[in-house]
Order: structure tokens, then C-alpha cells, then sequence
């Protein structure tokens, strides 16, 4: 199970105010369905504008990005740069 | 509205243009001679990218109507360079890497030759107080002062 | 070419061949002559001229716009509002492969139904001459009815301030408010409990910050020509820092396919984030649709520092707590940036960076998102990252002089290593923090004495850095020398460093390689060029297109031999039979020369999304001086020490860190925005809107500390946005140490400055 850590604003919005989750998910596609289903409509929130960092990198584009049984995954906000 | 015939030097070649009575020179330059090589960035001689000579002295060729080049002298960053061979000031420009984007390159290129034929050899603060009136947002002015103080010194032949 | 007097950088000495020396770039001579084309510079056959008709109002309705007795002026040949484009309706979507809210920026490239800035445009023009476009331009008539302006956070975030977007509902509040406000987000992190943190500290510091709405301050105004012919195809040459981007936007905001929409990159003349967006490229469209004759239009440094840029303006808290040894406790850090007229300020990276550069088991930063009438943000140089660590790089310094502590030595008691939670969660990789920290207790600088009137002032600064998508080909000639095109404007130096790297897995002479700026249908798609992803990113497609040329060169010589190619190396430019002697070395230019007759032209490519954007962090240390009559600051001495990576070619790297060094210090010193009481911008020039000059500054000392970033094949971390993270604290804390008193208002400019001192301030 990957520990997956929600945006407060997500969290408060949809999980209940949970923000550290455990979920089973091989990627981070499959991890965000995962989620939805546990908490309808937080998809759309993930999906938009976000980043995920995943045991300490930084991915911008994450979707197919893999997750290990054990990963650390945050979601944050997507970077901009100058 | 009718324009002005207008007859010029430029980088030593006799040329001549027609220009509206409100016309810059800038404009001029660009609009009817294709010499783009001098940029507008303000349009109010603050930050000295469209820097020429006129008649041997330094300007700003936005605050410069295109009619006040009748008979005069003028030298663009066009005219900077001999045929193939380049000054020593844009061959240091390069070798220390004193642009970035390039933009007020011409400019800052016009405006050190000028003080160069004043003061072959200026102090670090000389040049930059010459060169307080041509702006550059990505270098912070390092390079290009060190381009200068290089150029200037190869060209006392120090 | 200049590199075999100027060292080659430490990491790269007897690694490398090319990289790490400092060869002169392949567009210098055009740029040092003139010839180079940049954004206003193109002039195609049959051009008119474009204007916008801007709002002189900060907040109205337009009640009605009336274009009659403009299109009867003689020349005009094109006129464009709101109504001729494409209504699309709110909420993020996906264009080209970026997501953003194109209902807000459609409203802001050209307003509907209400002007939210002075400067907002209302309309286009396009006419054969400047002077009837100006005309026209002037007998637009516009009947506004004009509504009261917000022109700071806390003024829109007071009760009963008038809205900006009567459908503006806080996000990131649960539950959600009821009501509409000006306030567009509100974004949290935290880590561990900041109220178990204070209760451990032996000393608590809080302190208040203010700052105001800069300009990114390229000297190259916005400039485009645009065409559309009958086919409906349109053809766009600009300048900008992606022509990927403004392909997306234009197309988006006129309604067209991807297809339909060309764009060709002009050089750049500095952008710094501002470049990120468009303004008149989708108005030249439409113009030049309408009119059947290409279109170009310039914007005036008025319209630029109106209606372009900037970054916000704000507001900024600090608590920090803290041991009597120095260590951090707990630190609450609460930001409030001036989104400008519509949501998206750079608050969250504020609230992400703030605290980035150290180690805190407690800490919380909050975040407000706030709309106002001023013009749009638009990204600058690591968004949102610099206020940000003014208000904690500050409170820091602020820290260590009521602890009796040297500033260095308390950032590096805390200072963030590999495995160090990072505010917004993750642990960071191997980072090089306490390397610049330590080059800078190192450095000469730190330990010089001071005059009187003088004091000096340390900061760090941190930025992500990005990677995204980079595309990259590389052919190779008939005499061996190679073309790379890459899909990034050359915005400071990028194309040496691309022609270097491809040079040393070539292995052929830097002179060989010409690098080549592509348009839209030359090159797959790239991400624009910011983030400091370019030289990280393109630089690792580069690699990866030359590696895949040597594959192929390899598979070749085998073939000219009969040998398998792995019996075939690459060494020095040469293919190589291992293993025997009975073959002469192959050079690329033999392979090149002979690619016909062995299967035809060789060409290497990559398209790629690159991850692994190291982090960067850099140390800055200032000395000023300011005269106790005027509130004048005058900056002695400036050294900025940052991780690199490895620099590809330091003499660029060192530009960025000195040209970063130098914005930051406007900022810091000088610059703002000045409105009236009716929302009107009174400093539109660059007279008054005060950039450093060259009198202004003292060289400025540069050490890059290179700590090579695993995941790039030369160790590369982006550059370009760190430098301008720490000088605003920096030179606030060198000021404070100045005056013997701290100081919490940005900029520091004499009047501000002097009341200061003379303690009215």
C-alpha cells in the first residue's frame, strides 16, 4: 500500500479532513480512480493543475508514472517557471 | 499628408528617405531603410536601445525626428562592424558573453564605441555612468562592462 | 574561441571535452551587429498595422462600443472586439498540453463585458499606416459605466469591497462560502504541529511585510505579424518564450485547429516569465483575417507595464520560533499576493519555497489568492518564490540578531540536506544547500570589513526547477557536420549549450554543430522555454538525439566493415572496430559522405518528458551603504553562490546568477507600481518605473558550486530562477543591519527608506 498524502483543500473538500491515506494503486493513474472511488469527485480535483511527487521527484506529468507497493506519493500544486 | 524627401549619410553611404513631419528617426531606420538593428524598448530615450551616432555624437535615435537627419552624419549598429571584420568592442561582447537575449545589445555596442573615441581609457565607474542610459534586464551589467573595459583596452593596444 | 583562457569549470576539468568551456554562442555575431530578427523587426509584403484600444478606466462596464466612425477613417482596413471571438466557457481546460482557465484569459487578451485594469483592451484596429491606425484607434467610442477600483489585496478583501467577478467563490474553504468575494483561493501546508513548535522555542519572533506589483522589465516590447489567408491557415511570427505555447493559446482564443495555426519563433528579447502568455497574437488573428493582409502589432513600454506582466504585489507574516542555539522550532508563514484582475497569483509556490531551503519538523504557510484591479499576473523568474523567502529570509536574519547569532551559521544549523522533508512533503534528493553555504562562509566577501553607514546581508533561495516535454533531432551532413533542432527560443545563450552537449557525445568540434531554433511544423512539440527547464530538459532531448546519431553511425561503420555493431565503438568522433586493427578508424564526416550509398541520411532524434529537475538553491551576500540624509541605498559589494549542477558553459550560468542577482535588487530598491486614486498607472516608462543601470550596481561576484544532479547525463540543474529568490531579502537584511533597524517594506527606495530612518516609517 502506497502512502498517499492529499492537498489540506482536497482533504477537507472530500476525505473528510483525512489527508494521509493508504491506498493500493500501481500508477498514478490507477491511484487518482482509486481515490475517486473512495471519495467521488476528488478526480477531477487531482487531475487539475497538479503535480504528485513520488518518494521525493517531482513529476509534472505524472499519469503513468509508477508507484511502488511501499512509495511515498504527494500531490501538489502543479510548477510554473519563469 | 505629404513627406519629407530627406537626404542623409548613413554609415557613410549617401541615402536618402521620405518621412512624415512626426516621423523619428528610429522609425525611419527601421520603416523605411530595413535597418532594424537599433530597437525601440521605450520610445522616450530611457533605455538607449536605439542608441546611433549624429553627427559624431551619441543620441537616441527615438528622440530624433527623422527630418533632423537632413545633411547629418549618421552611424547605426549597421555600421559598426568593417565588412567581415568585427569591432573589438562586439568581438569582446561575445567572447565574455555580455548578452543574453540580445535586444539592447546594439545599443550598449554604439554607445561604448562612443565613449571610447572619447576616453580610450575609461575607469570602471566612468563607463558605467556612460552606460547609465542604456538598459539591460538580463545581464546585470557585469559582462558587458568587463566587454568594454577589454575592448578598450585592446584597442590602446594595452 | 575564448576558452583557452577562461578555465573550464571544476567538474567538467579532464571529464569533458566541450562541456564546461566557454565557446562563443552561434547567434552571437548576429545579435552584436544587428542582423538578428527579433519580434518587431519582420515586415512580409502587404503589411498593415495593428492597434489596441485600451480601457483608460481600472473598473467599468462597457456599456456599448461603437466602431462606425473609426472604420470610416481612410486606411483602415480591420476592426476586432470582444464579440468576433470565440465565447468559451469557464473552468480549466487542456490546450496544446497545458490546462489553464482560457474564459479568463480569452477576457483578458480582449475584454467583454467589463474592463478589470487601466490598460485592459477593448478592441483592435488595423490600418495601412501607424498614423490611421492611431486615428481609428482614438475614434473607437466606448461608453463605460465606471465602477469604484480595488486596487490592493487588503482593500479587496475588506467587507463590502466591490467585486471584481460577481461569481468569484474562495476555493480551498470548507465548506464553501456562500458568498462571492475577491478572494479567489486559499492554499495550506503544513508538517508537523506548529503549537507544539512555539511551546518549544526560547524565542519567538513575528514580523509583518509589504511589497508591490514589479515588472518582469524585457526591454523587447510584445511584438507580432500575423497573417490569415483565405484557406484558414495562419501563419504567426513573434517573439515569445514558447512557440508551442502561443500556438495552443491562439488557436484556443480564435477557434481554430492546432493545424491551422504556425508559429515562427523570432529571437527573443527577454522575457523572464513574461513571455509565458499571449496578448496580441490572437488580436492580430482576427485582424488579419478580417482585413485579408497580414497584420503586425508593437506594443509601446506604456501598453507593456499596463497591461503586461507583472508579478504580485502583497502582503506577508512570519512567526517563527527558534532555540537559543538557533535551531527553528516552528514557523507560520502567511502570504497574500494581488492575483491582478483575474485568479491565479503565484501564492502557492510562495507558500511551497517560503521555508523550502530548511529543516522543520513544524510548519505551517498560508496562502490567499486575491484578484484586484491590476493587470494579470503573469509568471517572473521562479513565481512567487521571492516575496516568499523575503518575508522568511527575513525573519530568519531577524532571528539571529536577537539570538546573538551569526546569520550564516543559523541557516546552516537548519539548512535543508538529501532526505530533508520539504515543506510541501516529499524528501529532497541530493541537494547541494550547505555546499553554497559553505562556499560562502568560504568566500572572502563574507569576512571584509565594513564601512561606516555599511551593512551586509545574507539570503538563501530555493527553486524546484521543472523538466516537461522536450523534443530534439539532429541530422548530420554530407561532411559530418550536424544541424540540432530544438523547439526553444534562445533566450539567453541556450543554443551554445545545446550545440555543446551534442558536441560531446559526438564527439565532433563544437564549431561543427549549428543549432536551430524550429517553428511549430519543424519540430515535435516542446514546452516553452522557462522553468529552467531548457538547458535540463532540451539539453537531456540533445543527449539523447546524439546518442541516438551514434547508434546509428555505429551500425553503419559495421555495415561498411561486416562487422556487428556492437563490435563497433564510438570514441572521439570515430567509429572504432574493437578488437582488431584491420579497419581505419571512421570519421562522421566519412559516414556522413558515404550515408547514401549505406542506407541513406542519418538522423538522431529524441522526444521526451523529462523527470528528475533538481532542485537548486543558491546563497546571495550583500553590502550596501546608505546615506542617513536621503534614504539612498547605494549595493558595495553583491556575491551570489548557487548550486548548478554542472554548468554546460559557466560564462552563461554566471550571467543567469548575476542577471537574476540584479532584477531581484531592483525589487528590492527601487521598483513598484504607482497608481492614482482612480486605478490609474502613473509610472509607465522607464524613466520612472526605476530598473538598476549600470551605475546603479558593482560587478557581481559569482561562485557556482556544481553538485551534479543525478538524473541528467551531465548533472545539469536548472539555473535560471534560483538567482532571483534570495536578493530582496538579501538587501533588506544588509539595509537593516545598515540603519540598526529592520526593515519590512519592499522597495527600499529613498523616500520610503528615509522616513524610516528618522523613524516615521
Amino acid at each position: 500500500m502506497a502512502k498517499v498524502v492529499l492537498p489540506l483543500d482536497a482533504a477537507r473538500a472530500f476525505a473528510n479532513g483525512e489527508q494521509h491515506l493508504d491506498v493500493d494503486a500501481a500508477d498514478v493513474r490507477k491511484l487518482i480512480q482509486a481515490l475517486d472511488e473512495r471519495y467521488p469527485g476528488i478526480g477531477q480535483r487531482l487531475r487539475t493543475r497538479t503535480a504528485v511527487a513520488i518518494d521525493g521527484e517531482i513529476f509534472q506529468e505524472p499519469y503513468l508514472q509508477t508507484i511502488k507497493p511501499n512509495s511515498e506519493v504527494f500531490f501538489l500544486p502543479a510548477i510554473e517557471g519563469g | 499628408m505629404s513627406k519629407h524627401h530627406v537626404t542623409t549619410t548613413i554609415n557613410g553611404d549617401p541615402t536618402e528617405f521620405l518621412c512624415g513631419t512626426g516621423e523619428t528617426l528610429l522609425d525611419a531606420l527601421r520603416e523605411q531603410l530595413g535597418l532594424t538593428g537599433s530597437k525601440e524598448g521605450c520610445a522616450s530615450g530611457d533605455c538607449g536601445a536605439c542608441s546611433v551616432m549624429m553627427n559624431g555624437r551619441l543620441v537616441c535615435s527615438c528622440l530624433v525626428l527623422g527630418v533632423e537627419a537632413q545633411g547629418a552624419e549618421i552611424e547605426t549598429i549597421e555600421g559598426v562592424a568593417e565588412g567581415e571584420n568585427l569591432h573589438p568592442l562586439q568581438k569582446h561582447f561575445l567572447k565574455e558573453a555580455a548578452l543574453q537575449c540580445g535586444i539592447c545589445t546594439p545599443g550598449f555596442i554604439v554607445a561604448a564605441k562612443a565613449l571610447l573615441e572619447r576616453n580610450p581609457n575609461p575607469t570602471e565607474t566612468e563607463a558605467r555612468y556612460w552606460l547609465a542610459g542604456n538598459l539591460c534586464r538580463c545581464t546585470g551589467y557585469d559582462k558587458i562592462i568587463r566587454a568594454v573595459m577589454n575592448a578598450a583596452a585592446e584597442m590602446r593596444g594595452a | 574561441m575564448g576558452n583557452e583562457e577562461k578555465q573550464q569549470s571544476e567538474i567538467s576539468k579532464g571529464k569533458y571535452r566541450v562541456v564546461g568551456t566557454r565557446p562563443i554562442r552561434p547567434d552571437g555575431v548576429d545579435k552584436v551587429t544587428g542582423r538578428a530578427t527579433f519580434g518587431a523587426d519582420f515586415k512580409p509584403a502587404d503589411m498593415i498595422y495593428g492597434r489596441v484600444v485600451r480601457s483608460p478606466h481600472a473598473h467599468a462596464v462597457i456599456k456599448s462600443i461603437n466602431i462606425e466612425k473609426a472604420l470610416k477613417v481612410p486606411g483602415v482596413k480591420a476592426i476586432v472586439t470582444g464579440k468576433d471571438f470565440p465565447d468559451i466557457g469557464p473552468g480549466d481546460i487542456a490546450a496544446g498540453e497545458v490546462v489553464v482557465s482560457f474564459y479568463d484569459m480569452a477576457r483578458n487578451v480582449i475584454a467583454r463585458d467589463k474592463v478589470l485594469y487601466d490598460g485592459h483592451a477593448v478592441a483592435a484596429v488595423a490600418a495601412t499606416s501607424p498614423e490611421a491606425a492611431a486615428q481609428a484607434a482614438d475614434l473607437v467610442e466606448v461608453e463605460y459605466k465606471v465602477l469604484k477600483p480595488v486596487m490592493s489585496a487588503r482593500d479587496a478583501m475588506a467587507a463590502g469591497a466591490p467585486l471584481l467577478h460577481d461569481d468569484m467563490i474562495t476555493q480551498g474553504v470548507t465548506p464553501a462560502p456562500e458568498k462571492p468575494s475577491n478572494v479567489a483561493h486559499r492554499h495550506e501546508l503544513k508538517l508537523g504541529d506548529i503549537e507544539a513548535g512555539f511551546a518549544e522555542a526560547d524565542e519567538i519572533i513575528e514580523l509583518e511585510f509589504n511589497t508591490q506589483t514589479v515588472h518582469q522589465g524585457y526591454i523587447e516590447p510584445h511584438a507580432c505579424v500575423a497573417s490569415m489567408n483565405a484557406d484558414g491557415v495562419a501563419n504567426v511570427w513573434c517573439s515569445s518564450q514558447g512557440q508551442f505555447m502561443v500556438r495552443a493559446y491562439t488557436a484556443k482564443l480564435c477557434g481554430l485547429e492546432i493545424s491551422k495555426v504556425k508559429v515562427i519563433p523570432a529571437e527573443i528579447g527577454g522575457g523572464f516569465g513574461g513571455k509565458t502568455v499571449v496578448y496580441l497574437e490572437p488580436l492580430a488573428v482576427m485582424l488579419a483575417k478580417k482585413a485579408g493582409r497580414p497584420v503586425k502589432m508593437v506594443m509601446t513600454r506604456d501598453e507593456v507595464l499596463r497591461a503586461t506582466g507583472p508579478t504580485s504585489g502583497g502582503f506577508g507574516r512570519c512567526k517563527l520560533g527558534a532555540k537559543k542555539d538557533g535551531t527553528i522550532t516552528a514557523a507560520d508563514v502567511e502570504l497574500t499576493y494581488e492575483a491582478g484582475a483575474f485568479a491565479g497569483s503565484p501564492v502557492a509556490l510562495g507558500c511551497m519555497t517560503g521555508t523550502a531551503s530548511y529543516d522543520l519538523a513544524n510548519m505551517r504557510a498560508v496562502g490567499w489568492d486575491v484578484v484586484v484591479n491590476r493587470p494579470k499576473a503573469a509568471a517572473y523568474r521562479a513565481p512567487g518564490a521571492p516575496v516568499a523567502a523575503f518575508v522568511v529570509e527575513s525573519t530568519i536574519d531577524a532571528m539571529a540578531d536577537k539570538l546573538g547569532l551569526d546569520p550564516l551559521e543559523m541557516r546552516l544549523k537548519n539548512a535543508a540536506k538529501e532526505g530533508t522533508k520539504a515543506p510541501y512533503g516529499p524528501r529532497f534528493p541530493r541537494i547541494g544547500f550547505v555546499e553554497c553555504l559553505e562556499a560562502a562562509k568560504a568566500h572572502p566577501h563574507w569576512t571584509a570589513p565594513l564601512g561606516p553607514n555599511q551593512g551586509r546581508g545574507i539570503a538563501a533561495g530555493f527553486w524546484f526547477n521543472i523538466g516537461l516535454s522536450s523534443s530534439a533531432a539532429i541530422a548530420l551532413n554530407e561532411d559530418g557536420t550536424v544541424i540540432v533542432t530544438e523547439g526553444n527560443p534562445d533566450i539567453g545563450g541556450s543554443r551554445a549549450s545545446m550545440a555543446m552537449m551534442a558536441a560531446e557525445v559526438l564527439g565532433v568540434e563544437y564549431e561543427r554543430v549549428k543549432p536551430l531554433v524550429a517553428d511549430t511544423e519543424s519540430v515535435p512539440y516542446s514546452d516553452l522555454t522557462g522553468g529552467s527547464r531548457v538547458t535540463f530538459a532540451t539539453g537531456m532531448a540533445v543527449t539523447q538525439a546524439a546518442q541516438d546519431l551514434v547508434k546509428q553511425l555505429r551500425e553503419r561503420a559495421a555495415k561498411i566493415w561486416d562487422v556487428d555493431p556492437d563490435q563497433v565503438e564510438w570514441r572521439d568522433g570515430q567509429a572504432v572496430a574493437i578488437e582488431t586493427d584491420k579497419h581505419k578508424p571512421l570519421s562522421i564526416a566519412d559516414i556522413g559522405r558515404m550515408a547514401g550509398k549505406t542506407g541513406g541520411p542519418l538522423s538522431g532524434k529524441a522526444n521526451i518528458n523529462a523527470q528528475g529537475a533538481g532542485a537548486g538553491f543558491g546563497v546571495h551576500i550583500c553590502d550596501v551603504e546608505v546615506d542617513p540624509e536621503t534614504g539612498y541605498v547605494s549595493v558595495k559589494r553583491y556575491t551570489a553562490i548557487q548550486d548548478v549542477g554542472t554548468a554546460i558553459h559557466p560564462s552563461y550560468v554566471e550571467g543567469q546568477l548575476q542577471g537574476g542577482a540584479a532584477q531581484g535588487i531592483g525589487w528590492a530598491l527601487n521598483e513598484e507600481y504607482i497608481y492614482d486614486k482612480d486605478g490609474r498607472m502613473q509610472n509607465t516608462g522607464f524613466l520612472d518605473y526605476r530598473m538598476p543601470v549600470a551605475s546603479d550596481l558593482p560587478m557581481i561576484d559569482t561562485v557556482l558550486v556544481e553538485v551534479p544532479n543525478p538524473t541528467h547525463p551531465f548533472g545539469v540543474r536548472g539555473v535560471g530562477e534560483v538567482p532571483i529568490v534570495p536578493p530582496l531579502a538579501a538587501v533588506a537584511n544588509a539595509v537593516s543591519h545598515a540603519i540598526g533597524k529592520r526593515c519590512t517594506d519592499l522597495p527600499l527606495s529613498p523616500p520610503r527608506l528615509l522616513a524610516k530612518i528618522q523613524g516615521k516609517g
